[in-house]
């Protein structure tokens, strides 16, 4: 890739505020680059408290792989919700497609035909699983055009109640030693779950600012009318986009089975509520058509870096939660903010 | 009342006054001076062509614009309108077309929506509903049960609604947005009825409709705005001839500059070719070829289905019926990706909400129709996409010729030019253009009617749809002029002028 074909959504992969957005932005908040340096630097801050506060113990490289870590299955998940919001839609339903998928996964027979064939099977199947919820919920809203909110919402219901049918409300182990011990090691010393996280943020970032899969999102979520008539086909895209986020929810899945060695039906519970914050904070308009995918990744490592700095301090996790939700609202306040300075000069 | 001002000594004093109210938008000037006085009583019409600026005036009066200059008296205060509440207690209430009655209330509390009657924070809804039904009573409607949920009421019963609530807020003048284009012939005689009951109690109205049957009907005075300006005001309703209106309406400050027509004749196998095409409701039975090179307009009022055509053979609306071939090929209904591959193109009536991603960059909002094309294995050639918009900005002129600029802060005639790149990239056989100069300053127009018969002089074949009659004449070989979803008149454009076609559909409309 050249330097010249980076526009103002992709001048962000270094996370550094970028001083060629001067020209092309009225404002340097207004810009994805500005916004992501604002992010860069409230993640510094937090960085800084925690070193204040917690020394060795949060600067240390174990620390940092621990982060990592706990970012890695939320941080999967938020970059298919950064799609589904970018298009103006939304995903209440990716937790508990996890929760399905984990539970689907570790079935006895699934787990014989593991045994029998290769441990790949239940990767597979915990994709497909979520993989088709997606594609449910993706074809409810284009086609059916049930509002996104109710689509996943009823989705949520529905696969919970079915992760639970299946396991019988049982927690299901994981037999498949291989398994365990291929997403269990550590390549270059960094657990197989960062790594994961990285690629599918990687491949995200590439998705969205470099396909046309990514600018299809991104022209369905700034103006849908205006996209049809350009004769793109918004209804199969958007089933599209729903189905991404549901495979990030089987991958999200295929994560917790190793980090818990377990599948249950109460895997992944209120993790869309975070992925939806972490997108949200990372600087993805709620009503659509701006994404991003750095923004996303920096909103997730100021999460579980605020959990980390926390726990490090022994405060309460209500403290915890008073602080995430102080984060949130102040993240989408300054979004309208910067709508309306972007409405008014209309 | 207070009247110093020594003009005025004959007639009753204006209760409204607006004099040298300008209005600037980005990229257009909306409003370029317009003076109005109302008098108390009198039902004020206000007559113009779609973008003489009839609209923004409104939203000026109703408080939802502010002006750049110009100043508004009422009562002969100097006001100013910061907000629509502002509006209304100065005592101007305004009905928009899209009436802005909430479906799910009842009519007593869409009337007294915004100013309950309360005490202690519970709504006295006994009290409500009485001085409900007195306000429906006073306008001649006392069968509306204050209780009804308004989402279950006519239009016209809307409207009625409206206009209560405006009275129970004191208002001493009503703005009337074209209050009879969603009513039948009964409703517009109950709305005239209403309307005179209002000026009889010494309310005023000002009254907006492009129908000029009504307006000898209801209306006292008249004032004609002609892009952006009074042309004329104060005309006496009974006295102005027909022909004065429409030409004062038309009559023109600069001279628009159509490029001529090639003096051959188009020939050749047609390019489109629509049969009996319907949409329910709308339009029906309409027939159209256009031969290459060939421009076919479309004239018609708002409401006579001319937007909805085009938007059917685009396929962005599946119609009831008929059939639309490209090349003899026939295109599948309701399918605007199959059209788009057939080589039609669609600039939208709306640019900003149908046609551009105006967050977006110039040059993504050239290739929004190409960028799959240009693209290998589904990866994005932006270097690609970015000369071949260099490319097309560098042949419309579009100003500012900057390709990373976000479409939002061009202004409307650049803005069209982009719509017009994406298909000239495109390569289309067909160009469907709606509305293709509103909100575009005079000299870009010229520049997109030379295109547009450039493009014809490679073949394209061009369908034009335009509420200025003018443009529609000057611009086509060919029009259609159309009534209430049919064709009334077929003809080359050069044997027919503009008082023709307006007498066309209008008096047509009615028969």
């Amino acid at each position: 890739m050249s330097p010249s074909t980076s526009s103002p959504a992709a001048t962000a992969p270094a996370g550094v505020p970028a001083p060629m957005a001067t020209k092309k932005r009225r404002s340097p908040f207004a810009g994805a680059a500005g916004r992501n340096a604002g992010l860069v630097v409230a993640f510094a801050l937090l960085c800084v408290v925690g070193f204040v506060t917690g020394g060795e113990r949060f600067a240390s490289v174990s620390n940092l792989l621990t982060v990592l870590s706990l970012a890695s299955v939320i941080g999967v998940l938020s970059i298919g919700m950064t799609f589904v919001i970018t298009t103006g839609g939304i995903d209440l339903s990716v937790g508990a497609v996890m929760g399905l998928a984990s539970v689907w996964a570790t079935t006895l027979a699934t787990q014989q035909m593991a045994m029998d064939t290769h441990w790949s099977v239940m990767v597979l199947t915990a994709l497909a699983v979520g993989l088709v919820a997606g594609l449910v919920n993706g074809a409810l809203v284009a086609y059916g055009k049930v509002v996104a909110f109710i689509t996943t919402l009823a989705m949520m219901a529905a696969a919970r109640g079915l992760a639970e049918m299946i396991s019988n409300r049982q927690t299901q182990r994981v037999r498949v030693k291989p398994f365990l011990d291929f997403f269990g090691s550590d390549v270059l010393g960094v657990p197989m779950l960062v790594w994961i996280f990285a690629l599918v943020s990687a491949a995200g970032w590439i998705l969205l600012n470099r396909t046309t899969f990514g600018r299809r999102t991104v022209a369905v979520g700034g103006n849908p009318e205006a996209a049809r008539l350009a004769g793109i086909d918004v209804r199969r895209h958007t089933m599209y986009v729903y189905g991404l986020a549901g495979l990030t929810a089987g991958i999200g899945a295929v994560m917790m089975l190793v980090r818990t060695t377990a599948g249950t039906s109460t895997h992944g519970s209120m993790y869309e509520l975070d992925a939806i914050a972490a997108v949200v904070v990372g600087g993805t308009l709620l009503i659509g058509g701006r994404g991003t995918i750095v923004g996303t990744v920096l909103g997730v490592l100021i999460f579980t870096t605020l959990t980390n700095v926390f726990t490090l301090n022994n405060l309460s996790t209500s403290a915890q939660a008073v602080a995430k939700g102080v984060i949130i609202v102040a993240a989408v306040l300054l979004q309208q903010h910067l709508a309306r300075r972007s409405r008014s000069t209309t | 009342m207070v009247n110093d001002d020594p003009h005025q000594t004959d007639d009753p004093a204006p209760f409204l006054r607006m004099r040298g109210i300008v209005k600037t938008f980005p990229g257009a000037r909306a409003l370029a001076g317009v003076d109005l006085d109302v008098r108390p009583g009198e039902v004020h019409c206000l007559l113009g062509q779609n973008g003489a600026g009839k609209s923004t005036l409104i939203k000026v009066l109703a408080g939802a614009h502010q002006p750049d200059e110009g100043e508004i008296e009422i009562d002969g205060e100097i006001v100013t309108l910061p907000t629509p509440v502002a509006a209304l207690r100065r005592g101007v209430a305004t009905m928009y077309q899209e009436l802005d009655v909430v479906d799910g209330l009842t009519v007593a509390e869409n009337v007294f929506l915004g100013h309950e009657l309360a005490s202690a924070g519970l709504t006295r809804r006994g009290e409500l509903r009485a001085r409900t039904a007195e306000l429906l009573a006073r306008l001649g409607h006392p069968e509306i049960r204050p209780g009804r949920e308004v989402g279950s009421l006519s239009a016209a019963g809307k409207q009625v609604v409206s206009m209560a609530r405006a009275l129970s807020r004191g208002a001493r003048v009503i703005v009337m947005d074209e209050p009879s284009a969603v009513l039948d012939t009964e409703e517009v005689d109950n709305l005239f009825r209403v309307v005179a009951e209002l000026t009889a109690a010494g309310v005023a109205v000002v009254y907006i409709s492009h129908r000029l049957e009504e307006i000898r009907r209801i209306g006292h005075r008249i004032t004609v705005l002609k892009d952006g300006r009074t042309v004329a005001t104060g005309l006496d309703v009974h006295a102005t001839p027909t022909t004065e209106l429409i030409r004062l309406m038309t009559g023109r400050d600069v001279e628009r500059v159509f490029p001529d027509r090639p003096s051959t004749t188009v020939e050749g196998a047609p390019v489109l070719e629509v049969s009996d095409l319907a949409l329910h409701g709308v339009f029906d039975g309409i027939d159209l070829t256009i031969r290459p090179g060939e421009v076919v307009g479309l004239a018609g009022l708002v409401g006579s289905g001319r937007s909805e055509i085009l938007e059917t053979i685009y396929g962005a609306r599946r119609a009831t019926r008929g059939t639309v071939r490209v090349d003899g090929r026939p295109l599948r209904r309701g399918s605007v990706r199959r059209a788009v591959a057939a080589g039609i193109g669609l600039c939208p009536e709306e640019r900003k909400s149908q046609g551009l991603l105006l967050d977006e960059p110039v040059y993504r909002n050239i290739t929004l129709s190409t960028f799959a094309l240009s693209a290998r294995a589904g990866f994005l050639d932006e270097r690609a996409e970015r000369s071949q918009a260099r490319a097309q900005i560098d042949d419309l002129e579009l100003r500012p010729a900057d390709p990373e600029r976000d479409a939002r802060t061009l202004s409307g005639g650049n803005q069209q030019k982009i719509l017009l790149g994406r298909w000239l990239l495109h390569g289309c056989r067909v160009l469907l253009l709606d509305e293709p100069t509103r909100g575009v300053d005079v000299g870009a127009r010229a520049e997109i009617y030379a295109l547009v018969r450039r493009l014809t002089a490679q073949g394209t074949a061009v369908l034009v749809v335009s509420s200025e009659i003018e443009e529609v004449l000057g611009l086509a070989d060919r029009v259609l002029v159309l009534a209430e979803g049919r064709v009334v008149h077929t003809g080359p454009a050069a044997e027919i002028d503009e008082h023709r076609v307006l007498d066309l559909v209008m008096e047509g409309s009615a028969a």
